[in-house]
C-alpha cells in the first residue's frame, strides 16, 4: 500500500513505536521504510541512538533504551520521517517537523491529521521552536488525545 | 504573482526595472529574467508557433527548449528564461523563425 | 584563439567538483555557464539533500550550491563565464562561445562536459498550451525568482522531482489538485510521498493525462486510467480545472555537444536515453574529452559531485598534473559513488553503467 498511496501499513507504522511503558518517556519514532542512501539522522544523535552504520543505505534502527527523546534528529531528516512521541496521562505529546506559514503559535489549537490526510482530532500547540541548527525546520510540540497515538501525524490550521 | 511570505527563503524587496513589452511601460524587480518578469505580470503567452500560430509559453526555464524565444531589442530568438532583464528593455513577441534586421 | 588548460562546460554540482579538484591540481580552468548563476539546478532546491556528509546530507540545495561555489573562490586560476552559450565543441578541443556581445574561440588541453540533462516532455493533444511547464521550470519560477506559477496545479509524475516540487509548490502557497502517475506504483522515495499524503494530495497511480483544454492558456485537463498494459481504460475520463500543470516524467542526459564532436553514444534506458560511452576515468571515445554528472546518466546530485570531483582529477591526470592527494581521493570518491549505488535505488544505475561499458573495447 506504501508503494501506491504513499500512505504506510498500520503494522509497518507500529512496527516503529515502542512499547507503552517505554513511550513513557519521550521517543523518537523513525517512519523511514525505504533504504535510501542517507544517514544525517545517525549522525546528528548527540546519544549515538540511531544506528545505520557505515553502509548507509540501511533503514535507521532506534536504541530505544539510549534516546532521550531530545529532539535533535527530527529536523535533520530530508524526508521529515521522524517525529518524538510519548504518552503522558490522558495525552499523546509529539515534537513534529514543521515547513509552512503560517506557523501555528503556543496556546492554538489546529487540527490534528493522519497519514491520509484527513483531520481526526484538535490538536494543542504546546512550543514552536526554530533555530538555525534547524534551518528553516520549526520543531512543533503538539498534544492530541491519547488514542490517536498511533495515527496522529501533523497538524493543519483550521479552515 | 510574486510571492512575499515564504517559510524557506526570503525575497528581499529590490529595484524595479521598467521595460517595454508590446509597446507597453511594464515593470520587473532587479533579479528577475525577462521571462519571470512577464510571468510575474501573468503574461503567459511569449509567443507564436510559427506555422499554427499556437500559443506558446515557458517550458524548460533552462534556455534549451526555445518555447520562450522572444525579440528583445530588436534581436530575434533571445531566450527570455536565462537573460537577465535589464531596464528599458524593448521585448516583443516573435511570431517567425526570427528576422535579423 | 585563447588558450586554457582545461575548460569545463557547464556550472552545476557536478561541473563545480571536477573545478575544484582540477584547480587543486594546478590546472588552469575556464568553466562556462549559459544561466546568468553557477550552481545549477541545485540553485533552486530548497528541500534538504539525502546522502551522508559528504554529499553535504540535510543540507538544503541552494546551501550545497553557495558551499561549492565559495570553495572556488580562492583559486586564481579559475575564470568564470556565465550567460554564455557554447557553441561549438571540437575534438580537436576547441570550444567557441556566444554571450549574446561576443563569440570567442578557446584552445584547450582538456575538455569536462558537465552539461547536465533536460526534462523529458510528455505527448497529449495541446501539450503546447502557455501554463504546461516542466516541474524544474515550476521550482526555478517560484524558488529563484520567487514567482507562483499559478494558484491551482496538477502534478504529472510521482518521481523524486514530482513529489518534491508538489511539496515546493505548497510551501510558496499554491494548492496542488493532484498528482497523477502512470505507473502503478510511486516512482519516488516513500518519505516524499507520505509527506504529500500528510497534506492531503491524492496520488492517482495508473492515470495519465490525455488532453489538456483551453484557448490561450490551460485551464483543464482530460485525465483517464490505464490498465496493466498501459492501456486507456475506456470510460474513465475524469477532468480537473487548473491553470497550470507540471510535467515531470523524468530526465535526458544533454549530450548534444558530444554527438558534435561525433563521441560514441549508446542508448541506455536506465541511464535516461543517450549516453556517451565512457572509460574508467570518465573520458569519451574522444581522447581529452571527459564527461560526468548528469550528462552521463541520470542519478541524483550526490552522484554528480562526487562523479565531478573524480573527473577533475581524471583530466588533471591526464594533462600530466596530477592532485598532490590524488590516489587517496580517487579512492574515497569512488568508494563514495559506490555506497551511494549499493541499495535498492542504486540498482537501475548500476545495471545502466554495465550496459554502457558492454561489449566496448574502448570502455575497457
Amino acid at each position: 500500500m506504501l508503494n501506491k498511496t504513499g500512505i504506510p501499513e498500520k503494522e509497518l507504522v507500529l512496527s516503529r513505536f515502542p512499547n507503552q511503558k517505554a513511550l513513557l518517556k519521550p521517543k523518537a519514532i523513525l517512519e523511514c521504510y525505504e533504504d535510501i542512501p542517507c544517514n544525517p539522522c545517525s549522525t546528528s544523535c548527540p546519544f549515538d541512538a540511531i544506528e545505520i552504520g557505515p553502509n548507509i543505505n540501511v533503514q535507521p534502527h532506534l536504541l530505544v533504551d539510549v534516546c532521550t527523546g531530545c529532539g535533535v534528529c527530527v529536523p535533520s531528516c530530508p524526508g521529515l520521517a521522524i517525529v518524538i512521541a510519548q504518552i503522558r496521562g490522558n495525552d499523546a505529546v509529539f515534537k513534529i517537523p514543521y515547513e509552512f506559514l503560517p506557523m501555528p503559535e503556543k496556546n492554538a489549537v489546529w487540527d490534528g491529521v493522519n497519514r491520509s490526510g484527513e483531520v481526526i482530532c484538535d490538536a494543542l500547540i504546546e512550543q514552536v521552536v526554530i533555530n538555525k541548527k534547524q534551518d528553516h525546520t520549526a520543531v512543533v510540540t503538539v498534544s492530541v488525545p491519547v488514542e490517536f497515538l498511533h495515527d496522529f501525524v501533523t497538524i493543519r490550521v483550521k479552515l | 504573482m510574486r510571492i512575499e511570505k515564504h517559510p524557506i527563503l526570503t525575497f528581499p524587496k529590490t529595484e524595479d526595472i521598467i521595460f517595454i513589452f508590446e509597446g507597453k511601460k511594464v515593470k520587473g524587480i532587479q533579479g528577475d529574467t525577462i521571462a519571470s518578469a512577464l510571468h510575474a505580470l501573468g503574461i503567459k503567452t511569449l509567443s507564436y508557433s510559427i506555422k499554427e500560430h499556437r500559443p506558446r509559453g515557458f517550458y524548460c526555464a533552462i534556455g534549451n527548449c526555445a518555447s520562450c524565444n522572444m525579440i528583445v531589442n530588436g534581436v530575434p530568438n533571445v531566450r527570455t528564461c536565462i537573460t537577465p532583464l535589464e531596464e528599458n528593455m524593448v521585448v516583443e513577441r516573435q511570431t517567425n523563425k526570427g528576422v535579423v534586421k | 584563439m585563447i588558450e586554457k588548460d582545461l575548460i569545463i562546460i557547464g556550472g552545476g554540482p557536478s561541473g563545480l567538483c571536477a573545478a575544484k579538484t582540477a584547480l587543486e591540481a594546478g590546472m588552469e580552468v575556464l568553466l562556462i555557464d549559459r544561466s546568468p548563476n553557477l550552481g545549477g539546478q541545485l540553485v533552486k532546491q530548497t528541500h534538504k539533500f539525502f546522502g551522508s556528509k559528504a554529499q553535504y546530507a540535510k543540507t538544503r540545495g541552494f546551501d550545497i550550491a553557495k558551499k561549492l561555489i565559495t570553495d572556488l573562490e580562492k583559486f586564481e586560476k579559475l575564470e568564470i563565464k556565465s550567460n554564455t552559450t557554447v557553441t561549438g565543441l571540437y575534438s580537436d578541443h576547441v570550444v567557441t562561445t556566444y554571450d549574446n556581445h561576443e563569440y570567442l574561440r578557446y584552445q584547450a588541453k582538456a575538455v569536462i562536459v558537465a552539461t547536465g540533462a533536460s526534462e523529458k516532455f510528455l505527448a497529449f493533444e495541446n501539450n503546447d498550451l502557455p501554463g504546461i511547464y516542466g516541474a524544474g521550470a515550476v521550482q526555478t519560477l517560484m524558488n529563484s525568482y520567487g514567482v507562483i506559477p499559478g494558484s491551482e496545479i496538477v502534478m504529472v509524475g510521482s518521481g523524486n522531482i514530482g513529489l518534491i516540487v508538489s511539496y515546493q509548490l505548497l510551501q510558496a502557497g499554491v494548492k496542488v489538485k493532484a498528482i497523477i502517475e502512470a505507473a502503478p506504483t510511486i516512482g519516488g522515495y516513500k518519505v516524499h510521498a507520505s509527506k504529500i499524503r500528510r497534506l492531503g494530495i491524492p496520488i492517482l497511480t495508473s492515470t495519465t493525462v490525455k488532453k489538456a483544454i483551453g484557448k490561450d492558456a490551460i485551464e483543464e485537463i482530460e485525465i483517464v486510467s490505464l490498465d496493466e498494459k498501459w492501456n486507456e481504460v475506456p470510460n474513465s475520463s475524469q477532468f480537473i480545472s487548473l491553470d497550470a500543470l507540471c510535467i515531470s516524467v523524468g530526465l535526458s542526459p544533454m549530450h548534444q555537444l558530444l554527438s558534435m564532436v561525433n563521441a560514441k553514444t549508446k542508448f541506455i534506458n536506465e541511464l535516461g536515453g543517450f549516453v556517451p560511452v565512457i572509460d574508467h576515468h570518465h573520458q569519451t571515445s574522444i581522447p581529452g574529452i571527459f564527461v560526468c554528472g548528469d550528462a552521463v546518466g541520470i542519478e541524483e546530485a550526490s552522484s554528480a559531485m562526487m562523479e565531478g570531483y573524480l573527473t577533475g582529477l581524471y583530466a588533471s591526470n591526464h594533462l600530466g598534473k596530477c592532485h598532490p592527494n590524488e590516489k587517496e581521493m580517487i579512492t574515497h570518491y569512488e568508494n563514495q559513488l559506490s555506497m551511494l549505488r549499493d541499495g535498492p535505488f542504486g540498482i537501475k544505475t548500476k545495471v545502466g553503467l554495465e550496459k554502457l561499458r558492454e561489449g566496448n573495447k574502448h570502455a575497457e
